[in-house]
């Protein structure tokens, strides 16, 4: 059975690390695995999704509307651009976080206050973290990608993968530990 | 060995393992990280080309020296590249070629979504067209083989979603593959026309080669699950036709796609009640269904333009998509993309845009995003290079009409050294009343940071002769020149209104780096300043006029509560447009 994980954010937020890093251990846990990101225009501050499939024999990369098994989003608003992507059962978890569009920014669009309750309205299976605070926590803000890769490990039940050495093999040096922590961390919120 | 690779790693594994030697390129996405990855693999030469023209004609003389060569680009790379690649399918190779085309159904990144597959039949050149990683390598591995064989270049058509998309790759070692000699042959390699004429009639006889050859590779096959319903596909299309129906149909797989098989595409079809053709794009393979015989359900069930996702092709077989969750989609806000916190464009076009009776002529880049809100600073684009020449008939015109208009045309230094300096030169030659801008930002910005003609590093981060842009300028014949820091806002508008009050053309060249680029020594010494603090907003100063919001800068907002501007203090890399332009002094700064 395939399973599809959508990971959206908001370009610079460092979608495509984290889902590099899951695809490498599932590929290590003997899954077929596959990818799909788009590069570019979108990355200038754009909406940007990172599509990660997986199972005994996956054949295309990109995800179907409705069949996601979970959303990880980054940013509260693209967890809601995002949401016709998910299974009628899947799961979402968002980062209570807000990133103004440029419409928003310009005063010609409203940046909704109640986007967590909407979410909740729609889907059954909402876990709501705040990423970005417990990466500053851990002093270093940059690993909010790295805590919601963590969410993901614990939701899709991927915590016997040995995410030690895949972080130590494909981290750079001086960011393993904290990379590491924040696996931790991310695990923990769900 | 096993990897996780994406389309484009894996073309340049496979380009690699078949021994290539020479590695010419452009960036566009997404082709971009093809050369990127290349010029990581120490045995190769690897080169980033200032246009795809001149990235497959020094492909090409690789190959005709003896090497086996490859040049990559972005679908519409592939038209700035046609004159070259047209006449040396006449000649054939020395050493194996290959010329990747990234084509972009979906146009996620591109200003149009033509089908390089017509290329293919126009040059008649041999094509082919893997479905994910695992077959970009293979069939690179494969296509030197077939170049050397056949004596013809071969275009491997990509797509976006194969370039980006990632699978799971078995790799290999490189292969010993010795490069050949050179030989002087004026019969294959030269081109006056008693020489091309006897190359035309062997081009021919090639095609019929290799139509033989594409009837029996194993690159085209028909996998028979005893259906009725058949489907006939290419590229990534089939992994997206197998998620759909699965064993469910039976297949006809097609990976060398000029010149097509029609007898396996007969024997495919004969029989089957339905079948369908699934390709992005033009319907060229449904026109050879056709042409042999046969009436697939083509371009009347799926469209002929954007991708054809799974989702996609499920709606129009079976009329309806997964179901997903039901949400108001009416409080979800477009995110279209914006120039980045600090980027040095913004002060140039803040003031451009209050100009008043200026037609902007843009270019292709991160700047095309000028003619967005708050700036409005951009009345037309179209391909690279095509600022300054547009821009110039435009003046033209204006100018005979004694119209109260003046031209302002805007493009990068990655593009100015692409096709921008020939436009420079009609500027200049032709004495048109423009102003031209180059953005200089130090670096290929909107592809993802590559070097280039005038960053003074090559491909692999060594040190190239830098060409100053300034000279550059100056040598062709440019007399009124300016170099100013964009990031002032007053400098900014005193340079384009000096600018505008010239009778002949002048050029403006913003010089300060990319917000994202990795600075060099070089960079570090030349600008020391340079994104080192953050601004603040001083409540108790701030009056929430709004005044600085018109900037576009994605790191300001209005604060929800107090209806105050704040900054984004994991954004602000302290550019100070915003403290330039707040009428109150409430814009401060402080060390990162």
């Amino acid at each position: 059975m395939t399973k599809s994980v959508l990971l959206v954010g908001v370009g610079g937020q460092g979608t495509i690390l984290a889902s590099k890093l899951l695809t490498l251990g599932l590929m290590e846990e003997g899954f077929d695995v596959k990818m799909s990101e788009i590069h570019g225009m979108s990355q200038r501050g754009g909406s940007v999704s990172s599509q990660v499939r997986y199972g005994d024999k996956v054949w295309s990369p990109v995800i179907e509307k409705g069949s996601a098994d979970m959303i990880v989003s980054f940013e509260k608003m693209e967890a809601l651009r995002w949401l016709e992507y998910l299974k009628k059962d899947g799961k979402v978890v968002v980062n209570d976080h807000e990133m103004m569009p440029m419409p928003v920014i310009m005063g010609k669009a409203d940046y909704a206050a109640d986007i967590i309750d909407e979410i909740k309205k729609a889907c059954h299976d909402v876990t709501v973290v705040n990423a970005t605070e417990e990466a500053v926590k851990l002093g270093n803000g940059k690993v909010m990608n790295i805590i919601l890769l963590g969410t993901i490990i614990k939701a899709m039940k991927l915590d016997n993968i040995d995410w030690d050495r895949i972080v130590r093999e494909n981290v750079k040096p001086a960011f393993v530990e904290d990379n590491l922590k924040a696996i931790k961390v991310g695990m923990d919120l769900v | 060995m096993k990897k996780l690779m994406t389309g484009n790693e894996a073309l340049v594994r496979g380009a690699w393992e078949a021994g290539v030697n020479f590695a010419s390129a452009y960036p566009g996405t997404p082709s971009t990280e093809i050369l990127e990855n290349m010029s990581g693999y120490k045995e190769v030469y690897s080169e980033w080309a200032p246009n795809e023209k001149v990235a497959l004609e020094a492909a090409i003389g690789a190959s005709i020296a003896g090497a086996r060569s490859m040049a990559s680009m972005k679908h519409v790379g592939l038209n700035v590249a046609a004159d070259p690649l047209f006449s040396f399918v006449y000649q054939g190779v020395n050493g194996g070629m290959v010329i990747i085309t990234a084509d972009e159904p979906g146009q996620h990144s591109s200003q149009n979504e033509q089908d390089n597959r017509h290329y293919a039949k126009a040059a008649k050149i041999a094509m082919m067209e893997p479905s994910d990683s695992q077959e970009a390598r293979d069939f690179m591995k494969e296509a030197f083989e077939i170049s050397e064989q056949f004596d013809t270049p071969i275009l491997m058509r990509m797509t976006t979603r194969l370039c980006h998309s990632k699978g799971i790759v078995e790799c290999a070692e490189r292969a010993d593959v010795p490069a050949k000699k050179y030989e002087k042959n004026i019969a294959k390699h030269l081109n006056p026309p008693a020489i091309a004429k006897k190359q035309r009639i062997l081009l021919e006889d090639r095609l019929v080669k290799l139509k033989e050859f594409s009837e029996t590779t194993h690159l085209n096959r028909i996998e028979d699950n005893g259906k009725k319903v058949g489907v006939v596909v290419s590229g990534m299309c089939y992994c997206y036709a197998k998620e759909v129906f699965g064993d469910d149909v039976n297949y006809l797989k097609l990976g060398f796609t000029y010149p097509l098989p029609s007898e396996l595409i007969k024997k495919f079809c004969t029989g089957l009640d339905t079948i369908y053709v699934i390709e992005e794009n033009d319907p060229i393979l449904e026109e050879e269904i056709q042409r042999v015989g046969f009436a697939p359900k083509g371009k009347n069930t799926f469209p002929a333009y954007d991708e054809l996702t799974s989702d996609v092709i499920r709606k129009c077989v079976f009329g309806k998509t997964f179901e997903s969750v039901d949400y108001d989609r009416t409080k979800v806000v477009a995110r279209p993309p914006a120039l980045c916190a600090g980027c040095p464009h913004r002060g140039l076009f803040y003031e451009l845009g209050k100009k008043k009776n200026v037609l902007i002529s843009g270019d292709i880049g991160c700047y095309t995003l000028g003619f967005a809100d708050p700036y409005n600073a951009m009345d037309l684009n179209l391909c690279m290079g095509a600022s300054f020449s547009m821009g110039h008939g435009a003046a033209k015109k204006f100018e005979m009409f004694h119209e109260d208009m003046r031209v302002v045309s805007v493009l990068g230094d990655s593009t100015f050294f692409h096709t921008g300096i020939n436009s420079l030169v009609e500027c200049i030659y032709n004495g048109s009343k423009t102003v031209n801008i180059i953005l200089d930002n130090r670096i290929t910005g909107m592809t993802g940071h590559q070097e280039n003609p005038g960053t003074g590093k090559h491909a692999d981060g060594s040190d190239a002769t830098e060409l100053d842009i300034e000279t550059v300028c100056r040598s062709l014949g440019a007399k009124n020149i300016r170099t100013i820091n964009p990031n002032n806002l007053q400098l900014v508008r005193e340079t384009l209104d000096w600018a505008l009050s010239l009778d002949e053309p002048s050029v403006i060249i913003t010089k300060y780096p990319c917000v994202l680029k990795k600075f060099s020594e070089e960079d570090k010494a030349k600008f020391p300043d340079a994104y080192k603090t953050k601004n603040i907003v001083d409540k108790d100063k701030c009056i929430g006029c709004k005044m600085c919001l018109k900037s576009g800068c994605p790191a300001l907002f209005l604060n929800r509560d107090d209806k105050k501007a704040e900054i984004d203090p994991l954004q602000c890399v302290g550019c100070d447009v915003c403290q330039q332009i707040c009428p109150k002094n409430a814009i401060g700064k402080v060390e990162k």
